[in-house]
């Protein structure tokens, strides 16, 4: 036994634990059936790793070996408690009676546990700040700070929030499974409404001073590949290739200094082809099953659109009709408004300008910035600049993002001059 | 698994129902009870008296006060419970999604104390 193996063991525990930590810990939660008694297995297993790998070698199967490890260092730790409090040997002999050896699961089962983890995560019986949080700390391996940071909240609050949502899962017994197949829509739109909150906060973050926040978008790529791969379902299919061709245009998206620019007047050079051939191909095939919804139309369009080579040469058509079937899977304002702005592009400002001013008369949308920002930029194109000054003024009002401040501020220097 | 579910409606709504309509509700959720007990779930449950029926108690200091109501100002009240026996949380929801009235209000699931095991020592 030299150093050196030591250090290589070290190394190669350290690499495992980045790729394989997660995956142990999904299954030591369905084999303890407890959130913080797995966690705490995690560690004590790949401590024990760093002990024992470097005397006893590497095991052939080192994510069955850290499993295993996990258990029984568990089981072990409430025998030793046990022998003050007689209720918990019942619990020990119970967990080593039990549970088979996780070592000889089948690599299906395992594979299911990561799946397990992200519904129960999801759950929507927990709070959907509380989904987020415990996903990206259960799912992703995420620290409490990263994610705090991130989502522009104090540690202590998201523990809390961490702590709350387990207590949770535990008191009410919310189960560790994969939805039934009749449960499943509703389950997994709440998966993905997660994921992409997730990509939204990090993509458009709702506040503060940079436009987008790397570490989440690319968090939540990596959750929408996970799903993909677990549950090649047509509409996580189609919320990951939204994802990545939203993705796809990032470095054409803000200016060198930090300015938003917007799609009619994107460096389509910038856009990275590798990503939209995977999301194109992802839509295409999310299509094809005809079990689509909200997410791969809306993949759809920003797939016409990544495929179009300058603003003017867009099928607009196409996005319109994309837009009116949207609109009957999900008739929301927002979708109607961005059907407003389409319309706009093939049929001439007027016609845009026409159905906005109706969703603003019905009082939808009133104080949603991007509504008065799309109308003052219609008015704008049509010479009424009074009143696209006025409608300006308004989503200034209205935004929180500091790019967009700036750019609405551009937007009505222009017209003053 | 024990949960009570708190059956939750308006009852303005409710009570200006037609009585043909009233008496179709009444009997799926009488059918309701049935198919409970017959997959083992249903451990008890009532239909409520409408909440201007209630009355509440209080003690403080020693002392008894009676009021009626309760007041609060809620959209919708309390119109009866069924105590459960579940697998779990999903079974529960599985289980309230068959309440006949939980088309018209909500069903509010709470999975129930066991205060003999609160009282046991070594509890964290």
């Amino acid at each position: 036994m030299t150093e050196q193996t030591g250090q290589d063991v070290r190394q190669l525990v350290d690499s495992l634990y980045r790729s394989e930590s997660r995956r142990v810990l999904a299954t030591l939660i369905r084999v303890l059936g407890d959130f913080d008694l797995a966690e705490e297995a995690l560690h004590e297993a790949f401590r024990a790793a760093v002990e024992q790998w470097p005397r006893e070698g590497i095991p052939a199967n080192p994510r069955a070996w850290l499993v295993s490890a996990g258990r029984f260092k568990t089981i072990d730790g409430i025998r030793r408690r046990a022998r003050f409090d007689a209720s918990l040997a019942e619990i020990a002999e119970r967990l080593h009676s039990e549970a088979v050896d996780p070592a000889s699961a089948v690599e299906e089962e395992l594979e299911d546990d990561r799946l397990r983890l992200i519904f129960t995560c999801c759950h929507p019986a927990l709070p959907q700040d509380a989904q987020v949080a415990l996903t990206l700390r259960e799912v992703c391996g995420l620290t409490t700070e990263e994610i705090a940071r991130a989502f522009l909240t104090s540690p202590p609050t998201l523990a809390q929030r961490i702590v709350r949502a387990k207590n949770k899962i535990r008191v009410a017994r919310i189960p560790y499974e994969v939805p039934p197949r009749e449960a499943l829509p509703e389950r997994l739109d709440s998966v993905l409404q997660v994921i992409y909150l997730v990509f939204n906060e990090g993509y458009a973050a709702s506040s503060g001073a940079s436009l987008t926040r790397c570490d989440l978008t690319s968090e939540a790529i990596r959750l929408g590949r996970l799903l993909v791969e677990l549950l090649p379902e047509a509409e996580a299919m189609g919320l990951l290739a939204l994802m990545l061709l939203h993705e796809s245009r990032r470095a054409a998206r803000t200016s060198p200094e930090g300015e938003l620019i917007l799609l009619e007047a994107q460096d389509r050079s910038l856009w990275d082809r590798d990503l939209i051939a995977e999301g194109v191909e992802l839509v295409t095939r999310a299509l094809q099953t005809r079990r689509f919804g909200r997410y791969t139309l809306q993949a759809a369009i920003a797939a016409v659109h990544a495929e179009a080579p300058s603003a003017a040469e867009t099928d607009w058509a196409e996005i319109v009709g994309l837009y009116d079937v949207l609109l009957k899977v999900d008739p929301s304002p927002v979708v109607a408004l961005n059907r407003a702005v389409a319309v706009a592009m093939l049929n001439g400002p007027e016609a845009g300008l026409a159905l906005i001013d109706a969703l603003l008369d019905r009082g939808l949308l009133t104080d949603y910035h991007l509504a008065h920002a799309a109308r003052a930029d219609l008015c704008r194109r049509l010479g009424r600049f009074g009143e696209a000054r006025v409608a300006y003024e308004r989503a200034l009002a209205l935004t929180r993002l500091e790019p967009e401040r700036r750019f609405l501020l551009r937007r009505l220097e222009e017209l003053t001059q | 698994m024990k949960y009570l579910c708190l059956v939750y409606y308006s009852e303005a709504e409710v009570y200006s129902m037609s009585k043909g309509e009233w008496q179709s509700l009444v009997r799926e959720c009488l059918a309701c009870g049935e198919s409970l007990r017959a997959s083992g779930h249903m451990l008890g449950g009532e239909a409520l008296q409408p909440v201007h029926t209630a009355t509440t108690v209080r003690v403080r200091n020693g002392k008894v006060t009676t009021t009626d109501g309760p007041f609060a100002e809620t959209k919708e009240q309390l119109a009866g419970f069924y105590f459960i026996e579940a697998k779990d949380l999903n079974d529960a929801i599985q289980v309230a999604s068959r309440i006949p009235p939980a088309r018209l209000g909500s069903i509010e699931i709470r999975p129930v104390r066991d205060l003999h095991a609160e009282l046991a020592p070594n509890v964290e």
